[in-house]
């Protein structure tokens, strides 16, 4: 039974956690998977830079994007890239998307009694070319979806995607009759995240899109709102 | 003192030795802060307060201040479900819903709520999606590695027992998972519900989950032991599309699947709402 005092104390504990802000968000087609971040980092109300990377390209055929503490992701990443590295050394090839997004599973809930701060998104071709595209929460919960977006603005992209990629709450088209092309996904990439860096304080700055086909992985940046 | 050493599998050490200079990745313990406390930590900072029921005799004054520890978690991992199965004359019956949600967000409406463990046994999930999912799949090697050893099928007794003890280690570490292990062995059809308190009941029917007052209530108006196959996967049906009806932390589509003698089957995957409409137009008609 603890008493009042106690309870402000508690109040007041240090938190090892602080939230960059961002976006991030990914499409997966028949065979190909678009994925992008803004490269914001806030803290608070201030703007600490304007472009800190939260992309990851761990093979030609599977990149990774977060968002959440900067601190985290850039760990993250780090031992992400080592584990990538080891493993086509080990076994004389890059890993499959699949056994990626297995990994980062495993690391995110390897550290479930202290979990890093980000909201990832793993994209990119399967060993059948594919397009796929993994979500996951703070602690590892995986899950194969055709689209997703995290982080400060997902509650913005993620109605946007929902309507226009899974066709949900349309009456004017049906889903036989759509085909989701690579040039509609980019667009349609871009769209998003611009329309996220409108309404949400913590996107803007600059926007890094990639494009993951059979062909390999084309990467692009463009800007957005500075302000 | 609590020490994890032996907790997830003594096995798995002997296994890895083949490349010792690296044995640093093949852990198998999870990672605890280096501080006093490490698990009162981890629960103020992971808000995944269990679906199931609240104590009722909890004084206002600490239900306040557990309303304020979830306000502030930081990370809320994902949770809410209904889940329900229950046995019968023919085998079990399993039916889960599959919307996950992180606080008021629904962060997913396609969440596979049911893990297959081998081909003759599932689990399901409740609580915290990531503690289930891991730990069930654990559950999975443990028991393909029983079945290599010992050249018989584990049976769902004993393969519930080895989650149950694994579970009740962790026990206070914040950890949710709510658990049925479902399958058919030797002794017929089974049913167990595991519980990270470190609970373990054996029933012919459960229901967990946010929703499962609402499943519980269709589910016990109309289960008998000797149901027809056809009765049975559509009373399952039919409670979780009441839970998702009202239950808002409940929704996305309703999978139902059968485990008989020959092994697990997925029987159907329809939409919550959709569903509901159907079975209203039904019940118009036969009014008429």
């Amino acid at each position: 039974m603890e008493t009042y005092l106690g309870e402000k104390q508690q109040a007041s504990q240090w938190s090892p956690y602080i939230n960059n802000g961002g976006s991030c968000l990914a499409v997966a087609g028949d065979d190909f998977a678009v994925i992008a971040s803004d490269t914001r980092m806030s803290l608070g109300y201030s703007i600490k830079t304007r472009y800190s990377t939260k992309y990851l390209k761990i093979t030609e055929k599977c990149s990774i994007v977060s968002s959440g503490m900067q601190a985290d992701i850039f760990t993250l990443h780090k031992v992400l890239k080592s584990r990538a590295q080891i493993y086509e050394q080990k076994h004389g090839k890059p890993m499959s998307t699949d056994a990626v997004a297995k990994l980062v599973s495993r690391l995110l809930y390897y550290r479930r009694f202290f979990p890093y701060y980000t909201f990832n998104i793993v994209a990119g071709i399967d060993d059948e070319g594919v397009g796929c595209v993994f979500s996951y929460d703070a602690i590892g919960t995986l899950e194969r979806v055709k689209y997703s977006a995290s982080g400060s603005g997902s509650s913005l992209i993620e109605p946007v995607l929902d309507n226009q990629v899974a066709l949900k709450n349309r009456n004017d088209i049906k889903k036989e009759d759509f085909k989701l092309t690579k040039e509609y996904a980019i667009d349609l990439v871009k769209d998003a995240i611009t329309s996220a860096g409108e309404r949400d304080i913590y996107t803007g700055d600059f926007v890094e899109i990639s494009v993951i086909d059979i062909n390999g992985t084309h990467e692009e940046k463009f800007e957005l709102r500075f302000d | 003192m609590f020490t994890l050493g032996s907790v997830l599998d003594n096995e798995l050490k002997s296994t890895v030795e083949d490349f010792s200079f690296e044995t640093n990745f093949s852990t198998n313990q999870l990672m605890l802060p280096n501080i006093e406390k490490p698990f009162e930590f981890a629960q103020s900072i992971i808000g995944l307060e269990k679906d199931l029921q609240e104590n009722e005799n909890q004084l206002m004054f600490h239900q306040q201040k557990k309303e304020e520890r979830k306000e502030r978690a930081l990370i809320k991992g994902y949770k809410g479900t209904t889940t329900l199965a229950f046995i019968y004359e023919k085998g079990t019956v399993i039916a889960v819903d599959s919307r996950a949600t992180s606080g008021q967000y629904i962060a997913s409406q396609s969440v596979q709520k049911v893990v297959p463990i081998n081909s003759y046994m599932l689990g399901t999930l409740a609580g915290g999606a990531a503690d289930c999912q891991f730990f069930l799949a654990h559950l999975g090697r443990i028991c393909n590695l029983y079945e290599l050893r010992n050249n018989e099928t584990i049976s769902v007794a004993a393969a519930s027992k080895l989650l149950n003890n694994i579970l009740y280690s962790y026990r206070n570490y914040g950890l949710s998972v709510g658990s049925m292990i479902c399958g058919y062995d030797t002794r017929g059809p089974q049913l167990y519900y595991i519980d990270s308190d470190g609970s373990r009941l054996k029933n012919s029917l459960f229901s967990v989950g946010s929703g499962s007052p609402f499943a519980y209530g269709v589910l016990d108006a109309g289960y008998r032991w000797d149901l027809s196959k056809e009765e049975a996967l559509d009373l399952g049906r039919r409670a979780i599309c009441a839970a998702t009806f009202k239950d808002s932390y409940s929704g996305g589509t309703i999978k139902v699947y059968h485990i008989d003698e020959n092994g697990w089957v997925k029987i159907s995957d329809d939409d919550a709402s959709e569903l509901w409409y159907e079975y209203e137009k039904k019940e118009k008609k036969e009014k008429k």
